[in-house]
């Protein structure tokens, strides 16, 4: 045999578990026992602790709760300074996306939900619902004028509506405004009586199950975000591993969690972009444990392996005292 | 002989497949009536634990998927089987990691079990995902604030342009179809290799004498 062959069958050659020596075991009892034992410990924690459903915020709950933040974010939605509005690819060219150093993953992804937030969000629904001749008038005059003068009066009214509070009721009338609050108004209305809520989900056909519309327009206000705050769900509060009430959510997101909360990610305008970059490289080298220098040896240097397998060491121990120690005397017999 | 005529003796495809599986699988391997005596321990207790949690999953979730994803929200025992298919999750992943971390102080990869490591590596990233998307189907409060803060990651790295986490549908369809096949088929994989390789043998002591192969498994 060369030595070549030698050293692959060294290589390929793994000890056979039973070479270790063997006993009973019933791999279907135990498999039984542990459907059994999960079984009952599932039907008690859900009886005890039961599971955590609370109601989700529509257009309409948000508007009547809070008409002026409704507004104020109907309002970023016209003029494009939304966050949606600005955020860049999936939903529109507005910004190129965050970035993991020079590579712009997002951008080179491109736009796949185009959204244009004036007309989705505002004159689409205003003008697919029959409205009043001054609304349809306001609506006219708003898409038949020049960008620039659409600026001017959404403008003028947000300096307006930010003196005031944030109440489109304390707003004196000016035409400085143009047909601003006559459509914000009636966007109000429309919102408040829950017709916003079906206008945003069924742009496009009858069956729908995509609610990107709505779940942007609601992220762009403050109500959802003072809510999340109020059930510690915020980014700052280790966010979506929580769940709402004191029900444990998804822990395992522990780690992605994680960095949110420390430098560099906690200010960085890529943040979530390096937070995917690192959990990816992170979860590779997870994958790849054993073939990672260092890591791999772990177990050796942390001895838990020791107690895992004690029962295993301890026989060694004793079967090298008895073969240490050579057979038993045998005590010498008279006469033989 | 002719092709056909061999073909008929061997079985083709099918006889090659038969034999392959009864040599990599035999029933004694297959379905063991022993294990090896260094096999005791409560760590080997979460891998058993594990997968029985698993099929509770997948039994709650597929008594949720019969009535439709709106039931639970209207019917007093719909929650309760939400809150069955919440608890059977924690459990799940709660025994998965730490059977998980019983594999690692192990170094459970040693002697060719390479492929049974990452098989059970993935299987749990797809577990994460899986509960993640479960997260977002719940149709409620939670839903909402976990689409619209995970859109920005998943968005940030492109998976936004084909991965829609505020698409409802395509959300549920993930989560009911897509991710458990795939952590299915992984779990029947991780589970045939830990069958056909065995547990992995204790870790040789420092001076202790290597068994056979030990040293190519280290």
């Amino acid at each position: 045999m060369s030595m070549r062959t030698m050293t692959r069958r060294a290589r390929t050659a793994e000890p056979d578990p039973y070479s270790y020596g063997s006993r009973h075991y019933d791999l279907v009892k135990e498999f039984t026992i542990a459907l059994v034992a999960v079984l009952a410990l599932t039907f008690a924690l859900a009886a005890v602790f039961s599971s955590p459903d609370e109601k989700p915020m529509t257009i309409a709950s948000w508007a009547k709760a809070d008409p002026g933040d409704f507004t104020a974010t109907a309002l970023a939605e016209l003029d494009g300074s939304s966050a949606t509005a600005g955020y860049g690819p999936p939903y529109n060219a507005a910004a190129d996306g965050q970035k993991i150093g020079p590579l712009a993953l997002a951008k080179a992804l491109g736009v796949t939900h185009p959204i244009d937030t004036a007309q989705d969000f505002v004159l689409g629904p205003l003008g697919s619902a029959p409205q009043v001749p001054d609304v349809e008038t306001a609506l006219k005059q708003y898409q038949g004028a020049s960008s620039d003068q659409q600026t001017k009066w959404t403008g003028a009214y947000s300096d307006a509506l930010t003196k005031a509070g944030g109440d489109p009721t304390k707003v004196a009338a000016s035409p400085d405004f143009g047909p601003t609050p006559v459509l914000l108004a009636q966007l109000l209305k429309q919102a408040q009586t829950g017709s916003l809520d079906g206008a945003l989900l069924s742009e496009g056909g009858f069956y729908q199950t995509d609610y990107t519309l709505p779940l942007l327009f609601l992220a762009d206000g403050s109500d959802l975000a003072a809510q999340a705050d109020n059930e510690h769900l915020s980014g700052d509060q280790w966010g979506m591993m929580n769940e709402t009430g004191n029900f444990p959510g998804q822990a395992w997101l522990w780690l992605y969690t994680f960095w949110y909360q420390i430098s560099p990610y906690n200010h960085s305008d890529n943040a979530d972009a390096l937070v995917w970059g690192t959990m990816m490289v992170l979860t590779l080298a997870f994958v790849l444990v054993p073939f990672i220098p260092g890591v791999r040896s772990i177990p050796r240097l942390v001895p838990v392996y020791r107690l895992i397998w004690r029962e295993h060491y301890r026989d060694q121990r004793e079967q090298e005292r008895l073969r240490t120690a050579g057979p038993p005397d045998i005590p010498a017999t008279d006469g033989e | 002989m002719s092709e056909e005529t061999q073909e008929g003796a061997t079985g083709g495809w099918t006889g090659a497949m038969r034999r392959s599986a009864v040599k990599a699988f035999p029933p004694d391997k297959l379905l063991p009536d022993t294990q090896p005596k260094y096999v005791a321990s409560w760590i080997y207790v979460f891998g058993v634990l594990t997968l029985a949690a698993f099929l509770v999953v997948l039994g709650t979730g597929g008594v949720l998927a019969l009535k439709g994803p709106a039931w639970w929200h209207t019917s007093g025992f719909g929650h309760y089987v939400n809150s069955l298919h919440l608890w059977s999750v924690e459990l799940f992943m709660a025994f998965m990691v730490i059977h998980l971390w019983g594999k690692f102080f192990m170094a459970a990869w040693r002697g060719r079990r390479v492929l049974t490591w990452i098989t059970g590596a993935v299987a749990f990233v797809g577990s994460v995902g899986t509960a993640f998307t479960g997260y977002l189907v719940q149709q409620n409060f939670d839903s909402q604030w976990i689409s619209t803060q995970a859109k920005d990651g998943l968005n940030a790295v492109g998976i936004g342009a084909f991965f829609n986490v505020t698409d409802f549908g395509q959300m549920l369809m993930w989560h009911i179809v897509l991710l458990p096949l795939v952590v299915g088929i992984l779990v029947v994989l991780h589970i045939l290799m830990v069958r056909h390789r065995g547990v992995v043998p204790p870790i040789a002591l420092p001076g202790q004498e290597l068994v056979a192969g030990e040293e190519a498994a280290r």
